[in-house]
């Protein structure tokens, strides 16, 4: 019993140390590869190609004096970045990092949790993630943080339901809400456990649950919570020091938690094409399984960054008009197609 | 009706097609765009480490020339400060005392100059007017400062040393010295 908490322990301690730091360096990856699209070089001063960057700007963070307003509501100024930092870091719990390890003779699979229910408790656990924006928006006391917050909340609870509706189509096929099940699903290889991962099935789906990820993480083009260039700094206006932190690294953790999530029901998750035909060991398929799993991670955070650096901003009608009036009828049209392909194919 | 200038252009505003209104090519071409840029040669000069290469008629920093044998040139004659658009220059003279031959060329020279380097414009007047081949401007750069009072540069950093010669012969172009050879100017005879 001691050795599964330690166990589970340890993972939990790794996830949360992997999920720092890869919010930690999406931070310089998005300004290197802002600088590279605008054919610029980006931060290459500290350290060799500017990788201690990420640290030279947490100290900065750190050092920074911490202001709160004077007709702050002091409590919920506080509780607001923590809200958005502990439900970023929460939805980790359920993503299958990996498959399993086996040390020992003793079985260990790279998960916390293997909930029945884990993609119900991520979108719970995302949703939860527009308090700490509200909160935050609403205890600063300001105009421009109030309508960054307001419009946060009105967007991510428009693009819940689209995000919703184009799963419920991928859950018909799948028949499950584990998360490691849909992995188990899309198992790559050839012969009587060929599968194709879910995007080739889904591929309608797959583009209104990336749409809709887009606009749950707040990132351009439907970054119009924080937009600069009309809400000075949106919900975060007031804030400085480590609480800005706070929420930028909820961002950039929900950004990776988002791409896994992608990577998981779409494409895969810690399977890579002919797993099973290279003669590897179990151990060995696990490890290259969890390498392939950052990569598919890394691709779209890096895809997230690359369409940052793209497009302009939506008007806010133009975002809810798409929200409402395109998204969730081709979710509704894509789980009505899926349903009837499955009944021509007999496959329910 | 025709348009007084013959500039005006119909307005043509069609219905958007299909392939418009689903946005999704739009956005493929405008990330083959981005991507494109990701691996094109960065525009950037690494500034401490690579110095961008100045034109060969670049105006900078001016310097006070010595003759071949360590003399000062300037003979304080106030031309280039009559010259000088932005009254940028000043200096007062002085005569040249017996034993100080080797210092300066001629009878006269400038026991101060200063060039205000705030106010100059870099236009090469100076240069221009000098009938003694003493002032040029150079390729270096004048360098920053907290204070105003750091921007009048005196003697101290106008003068080239004697061990430490600034190269000017790209200032002395052709044209330079004919013109510098036409008697019919008065500060050329």
């Amino acid at each position: 019993m001691t050795s599964f908490f330690i166990y589970k322990a340890i993972l939990v301690v790794v996830v949360f140390g992997i999920m720092l730091m890869a919010a930690m360096y999406s931070t310089y990856l998005e300004r290197k590869v802002a600088a590279f699209i605008q054919d610029r070089v980006g931060p290459n001063r500290a350290g060799p190609f500017g990788i201690l960057q990420p640290l030279a700007d947490g100290i900065k963070m750190f050092m920074k004096e911490e202001i709160i307003p004077e007709v702050a509501n002091k409590t919920l100024f506080i509780v607001g970045p923590c809200i958005a930092m502990l439900t970023a870091i929460m939805a980790g719990v359920v993503i299958p990092w990996g498959g399993e390890l086996v040390i020992n003779g003793v079985p260990y699979v790279l998960q916390i949790i293997d909930f029945d229910f884990g993609l119900l408790y991520v979108f719970g656990v995302v949703s939860l993630g527009v308090y700490g924006i509200m909160i935050g928006g609403w205890a600063s006391n300001n105009k421009f943080s109030l309508f960054g917050a307001i419009r946060a909340s009105a967007q991510m609870i428009s693009y819940e339901i689209a995000m919703g509706l184009s799963i419920i189509a991928l859950i018909m096929m799948t028949g499950t809400l584990s998360l490691r099940e849909i992995v188990e699903f899309q198992a790559g290889g050839t012969g009587s456990t060929w599968n194709f991962w879910n995007v080739v099935y889904q591929p309608l789906g797959f583009l209104l649950f990336l749409v809709c990820a887009f606009a749950e993480c707040n990132r351009t083009p439907f970054d119009l919570p924080e937009s600069e260039t009309e809400l000075v700094g949106g919900y975060h206006t007031e804030y400085s020091s480590m609480k800005l932190g706070f929420y930028l690294f909820a961002e950039y953790i929900n950004m990776f938690i988002s791409s896994a999530v992608i990577s998981t029901l779409y494409f895969g998750g810690t399977n890579f094409p002919f797993m099973n035909d290279l003669g590897l060991s179990q151990n060995a398929i696990t490890i290259l399984g969890t390498l392939a799993f950052f990569i598919k991670i890394g691709f779209f955070v890096f895809f997230y960054m690359w369409i940052r650096w793209t497009l302009p901003r939506f008007r806010y009608d133009q975002l809810m008009y798409l929200g409402w009036r395109v998204l969730i009828p081709l979710a509704i049209a894509n789980v009505a197609i899926t349903g009837l392909v499955m009944i021509l194919t007999d496959r329910i | 009706m025709k348009s007084l200038t013959g500039r005006a252009k119909v307005l043509d505003n069609p219905k958007m097609t299909f392939k418009e209104r689903i946005y999704l090519p739009a956005i493929i071409g405008g990330i083959t765009i981005t991507l494109r840029h990701l691996f094109k040669r960065k525009a950037t000069i690494r500034y401490p480490e690579e110095k961008r290469t100045f034109s060969p008629v670049w105006r900078g920093m001016h310097v006070l020339k010595r003759d071949d044998n360590g003399a000062e040139r300037c003979t304080a004659c106030g031309l280039c400060a009559v010259a000088c658009p932005a009254e940028a220059i000043t200096m007062t003279a002085a005569e040249r005392k017996p034993g100080e031959e080797k210092l300066y060329r001629e009878e006269k020279y400038a026991a101060t100059y200063e060039i205000n380097m705030l106010r100059c414009i870099f236009c090469g007047l100076c240069e221009e007017a000098c009938p003694k081949e003493a002032i040029f401007l150079t390729d270096r750069l004048v360098s920053t400062d907290y204070a105003r009072d750091g921007f009048i540069y005196g003697k101290d950093k106008l003068v080239e040393p004697v061990d430490k010669r600034v190269d000017v012969s790209k200032r002395q172009t052709p044209n330079v010295l004919e013109f510098k050879k036409i008697k019919h100017y008065r500060h050329n005879r």
